[in-house]
């Protein structure tokens, strides 16, 4: 074998680093192109990425070898090579002949490298084509020339086009099941366009390919002389990709981490999101508002005159000002918005729907905040693109709602910066990634970065009543205790001239909470309800005493979250559902075993007891009035 | 350390374009950062070989004036060539990181060896449970590893962070979606995380890096004359007198170098006259076969990998 012809040999034909001071010419073509395969399922998505693998001489001699033997085990294709065994890597892959997760793969020609993502086609994975369209420069959607554009057809060209992918191929796949045609492929191509000038999508080139055969993969088809556009391999060499649209743009910093190796240094290291900067550039640090001026661009080669977008830098800035995980470090002359309202579109992407009003976990560049997703405005329907009416976000679902942070978030829209403006939501019990969103823009701007500052703050109002504001949280199954210990803590305050107030579960259903009921998402809205109640009495000065079941850890966090540190106590009332049943005071698990009450918190509601409460009572061993001086005791730190 | 973050050199280095060696590098930063940032006890595996060393630098390089604020975690099998150790030793040191060395000397006590017991068994016992052992012990919650998913297929399907549960198994088909550069690094009680920060580097922009960052190898990467013996299609180099010869098999000095270190009984190096970097790449470009090709780990089976991984193998 000639070595001049392997791959290896092509790619390292380009220089390794361009040299010491070069200007920066931009080629029209080289660079990475970054692109991804998706479409419906069956489509040929993995056997074009192994065909184009396979012709660009990108595979070795063990690795074909191996391609062979898999063929003759597992492939669709008798005794020749079944090419979509070349990405397909997983045993349940092979098995049933589908792809499931998404497979990365390399090569290189003279002209281009590749890093090509592998997208499985089934709608149960949507969430894996996600995930490798939000890296790429350029999507190839395939549709089976049988088949036509079909609902997963468009849902993929959807997702590709709202997280902004701006270079289309539709590849029109299995030509050779077809004769050839091409009324066929302009058939497909005109109801593509169609669909595609709805959604918005600007230039999509079209190109009728055998993913199997090889027609019009990297060599012109013979068998479809009518087609006059370049073969797909071309196409991807020499599309033209807008790589510095990001250095244009004003500069950007988030901080990933404060590097404080001794007392003389602190530095802010992040991966420079757009923009370029200088030692010397004013910056704003955001959202604190300071400005200050970057003093050094440190690396382990040297200090640099410059870094620009694309690069893992660490900054030292001229003052000290208040920076951490979260700052983001932008040019001083046109800083990012700060804000907690946005418009948003979120792909959904767990089993379990979305679950309007509970905190989730939302994690915009480095920033993790706690946020809540209002009713979706609206939900897509990908085949039409009509706006429907719906109550939540069902897996796959792709809708436009309100999403409200718990603080203010530094963010541009999607559209401006994928960095700051693309963001996942975290499920808190579970820790799995539910929901991928863009940022439109803020429903409500925080004034001027700056908070306009109350003339009598909080603090000045509990000073007033000579004490520190709290919550006790009182949370523990029905009947467990929680009023009557709640009770006895707000009489003995009292007696201690604390100016308390009492939120008792029952109370509130009466009144603020009156039309919500027991389903998981009204006693979502119930708790958040109390917990922004009970938020405002600590503000003015308050101890505020709750005695809700509030079964679910993610709201009572959500509630921890809305105070500062250390203003609320969690206190669980542990009493096992055995006593708790036997009690019955009130007579309700009675009812809820006959099956008159349904969604009955530790009958057929789950409760899920705190992890680490600030204090733990256990009602089986201590007396209510001995639990009441325990509470009163830890609140006033005296033990 | 508080030396040098005083003593940093003020003269400032011209700006040049980025190519996409820069683009890998900036990334691997990204997201040996991100980890240190929200895990609470990371740990660097490191192998010694060239993806270690590359991984090595890249955080170096993450951290600097600061050294990297985890340690180094070497699963030494008891069977690793002795330069990798002596280059192991001198690397940490010049990284003033921290060297943790684990062995799972149990089973070399029972008397678990490259040459009687069968491959599969021996680098589950001496590599995979070594390395799950290791991690548990120090109560590590996420690992960097060097793989990359140009080697192996099922490393291809892989996510740059992959959890695994709390008996080290990787689940294939509930990765989590990893979109843009957010990664979501909450773990539930258990859990630890692989990280994987050269996911996206080829072997051949492992090899362009370490030519322009000069970055240190173990010499077995470089041709030299070495005692070898031919087993199968392997050639294995003699490193100690430890090493048992089948009936028939004589020791020859030959010209070879590797493409990866594993064990040295297990091992199969290749011929070559290539002592210098630059002529290694330049062999590089002639080369048909993969570097796993040289390794007898991973032959057994073709969904080997994958499997291995369900167990902790990283
Ligand atoms: N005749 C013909 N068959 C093809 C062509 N391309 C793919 N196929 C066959 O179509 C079937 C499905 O191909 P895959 O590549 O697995 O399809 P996919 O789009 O990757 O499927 P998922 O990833 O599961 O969504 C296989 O049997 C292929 O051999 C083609 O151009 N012509
Ligand atoms: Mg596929």
């Amino acid at each position: 074998m000639d070595g001049r012809d392997s791959p290896l040999a092509r790619a390292a034909a380009e220089p390794l680093a361009a040299p010491e001071g070069a200007a920066a010419p931009a080629p029209a073509t080289g660079g990475l192109l970054r692109f991804l395969t998706c479409g419906s399922v069956d489509d040929g998505k993995s056997t074009l990425i192994g065909r184009l693998l396979h012709d660009c001489r990108a595979l070795l001699e063990d690795q074909l070898a191996a391609l062979a033997a898999d063929s003759r085990r597992h492939g669709t294709q008798g005794d020749d090579l079944d090419f979509a065994l070349l990405v397909d890597g997983l045993a349940a892959e092979r098995e049933q002949g589908i792809t499931i997760d998404v497979a990365y793969r390399y090569f290189a020609t003279p002209r281009r490298k590749f890093i090509v993502a592998d997208t499985p086609g089934h709608e149960q994975y949507t969430r894996n084509m996600a995930t490798g369209a939000s890296t790429a420069d350029l999507a190839i959607l395939l549709v089976d020339a049988r088949k036509g554009v079909v609902t997963q057809t468009r849902r993929h060209a959807t997702i590709a086009h709202l997280l902004g992918i701006r270079h289309l191929v539709l590849a029109v796949n299995k030509m050779d099941l077809v004769g050839f045609g091409e009324p066929v492929f302009a058939a497909i191509v005109a109801e593509f366009r169609a669909f595609a000038d709805r959604l918005g999508i600007g230039e999509v080139v079209a190109i009728p390919l055998s993913a199997l055969a090889g027609d019009n993969v990297t060599a012109p088809s013979a068998r479809m002389p009518w087609h006059a556009g370049p073969t797909l391999l071309a196409h991807l060499e020499t599309v033209e990709v807008d790589w510095d649209r990001a250095r244009a743009r004003p500069f950007r910093m988030p901080v990933q981490w404060v590097n404080r190796p001794d007392q003389t240094f602190r530095g802010f290291a992040g991966l420079v999101a757009s923009g370029v900067i200088r030692p010397g550039d004013e910056v704003r640090v955001l959202p604190s508002g300071r400005t200050t001026r970057v003093a050094r661009i440190v690396t382990m080669e040297g200090d640099l005159a410059e870094a620009a977008a694309g690069q893992s830098v660490t900054l030292t800035l001229a003052d000290e000002v208040e920076a951490g995980r979260g700052s983001v470090i932008a040019a001083a002359s046109a800083p990012p918005q700060v804000a907690d309202q946005f418009e948003a579109t979120i792909v959904w992407m767990d089993d379990a729907p979305l679950h309007v009003g509970r905190g989730y976990w939302l994690k915009l560049a480095t920033q993790t905040v706690t946020a809540t997703v209002a009713h979706p405005k609206h939900v897509l329907n990908v085949n039409t693109l009509e706006h429907l009416a719906a109550k939540t976000l069902e897996m796959n679902a792709i809708g436009v709602a309100e999403v409200r942070t718990d603080r203010p978030i530094v963010f541009e829209p999607y559209a401006d910066s994928r960095t700051l403006g693309g963001f996942i939501l975290i499920d808190r019990l579970t820790n799995r990634t539910v929901g991928a969103g863009m940022l439109h823009f803020a429903l409500r701007r925080s004034q001027n970065v700056h908070w306009q500052a109350l003339e009598i703050s909080r603090e000045a109002r509990a000073a007033l009543k000579n004490q520190k504001p709290a919550v006790l949280w009182f949370t523990g199954l029905s009947g467990s205790g929680k009023s009557t210990i709640a009770n006895l803590v707000e009489k003995r305050l009292h007696r201690m001239n604390r100016h308390t107030f009492l939120l008792d579960g029952d109370n509130v259903r009466h009144g603020l909470c009156r039309d919500l009921g027991f389903t998981e998402a009204d006693r979502i809205e119930n708790i958040r309800r109390v917990g922004e109640v009970a938020r405002l009495m600590a503000d003015a000065g308050l101890i505020v005493i709750t005695a809700f079941i509030s079964p679910f850890r993610a709201e009572r966090e959500m509630v921890r979250r809305m105070l500062p540190e250390g203003e609320f106590l969690e206190i669980f009332v542990d009493t096992p559902l055995e006593v708790a049943e036997a009690r019955d005071v009130k007579g309700l698990y009675a009812k809820a075993r006959r099956g008159e009450l349904r969604n009955f918190t530790g009958i057929d509601s789950p409760y899920e007891p705190p992890e680490a409460p600030e204090l733990r009572i256990d009602t089986t061993r201590t007396s209510p009035e001995e639990a009441a001086r325990l509470v009163v005791a830890r609140l006033l730190g005296e033990d | 350390m508080t030396a040098s973050a005083a003593h940093l050199s003020q003269t400032r280095l011209p700006p040049r374009p980025l190519d996409h060696l820069d683009r890998l590098e900036a990334e691997s930063i990204h997201i040996l950062r991100e980890v240190v940032a929200e895990c609470e006890r990371p740990v660097m595996l490191y192998s010694v070989g060239k993806d270690s060393a590359v991984m090595l630098h890249l955080a170096r390089k993450a951290f600097f004036p600061a050294p990297p604020p985890f340690p180094l975690l070497h699963i030494a099998s008891g069977w690793d060539f002795a330069d990798v150790l002596a280059h192991r030793d001198r690397m940490a040191a010049a990284a003033g990181m921290e060297l943790i060395v684990h062995h799972n000397a149990a089973a070399a006590a029972a008397g678990v060896n490259p040459f009687d017991t069968p491959t599969p068994v021996y680098t589950r016992l001496m590599l995979t449970e070594a390395l799950v052992a290791a991690l548990d012990a120090h109560g590590f919650d996420a690992a960097f590893g060097g793989a990359r998913r140009d080697e192996e297929k099922a490393r291809a399907k892989e996510r740059i962070f992959s959890f695994r549960s709390a008996s080290h198994a990787w689940d294939p088909k509930a990765q989590r979606p990893e979109l843009w550069n957010l990664y979501n690094a909450r773990k539930n009680p258990g859990e630890s995380i692989r990280v994987f920060p050269l996911s996206n580097w080829t072997e051949l922009d492992i090899w362009a890096y370490i030519a322009r960052e000069g970055v240190p190898l173990v010499p077995l990467y470089f041709a030299a004359e070495r005692p070898t013996v031919r087993r199968g299609n392997l050639l294995l180099v003699v490193d100690d007198d430890r090493f048992r010869f089948l009936p028939g098999e004589t020791v020859e000095p030959r010209w070879v170098r590797f493409r990866t270190l594993g064990c040295y009984p297990l091992t199969g190096a290749v011929e070559s006259r290539a002592a210098t970097l630059a002529e290694v790449m330049a062999e590089m470009q002639a080369v048909r076969v993969s570097e796993r090709a040289g390794r007898a780990v991973d032959h057994d089976e073709a969904a080997s990998m994958e499997r291995k991984k369900q167990e902790g193998y990283f």
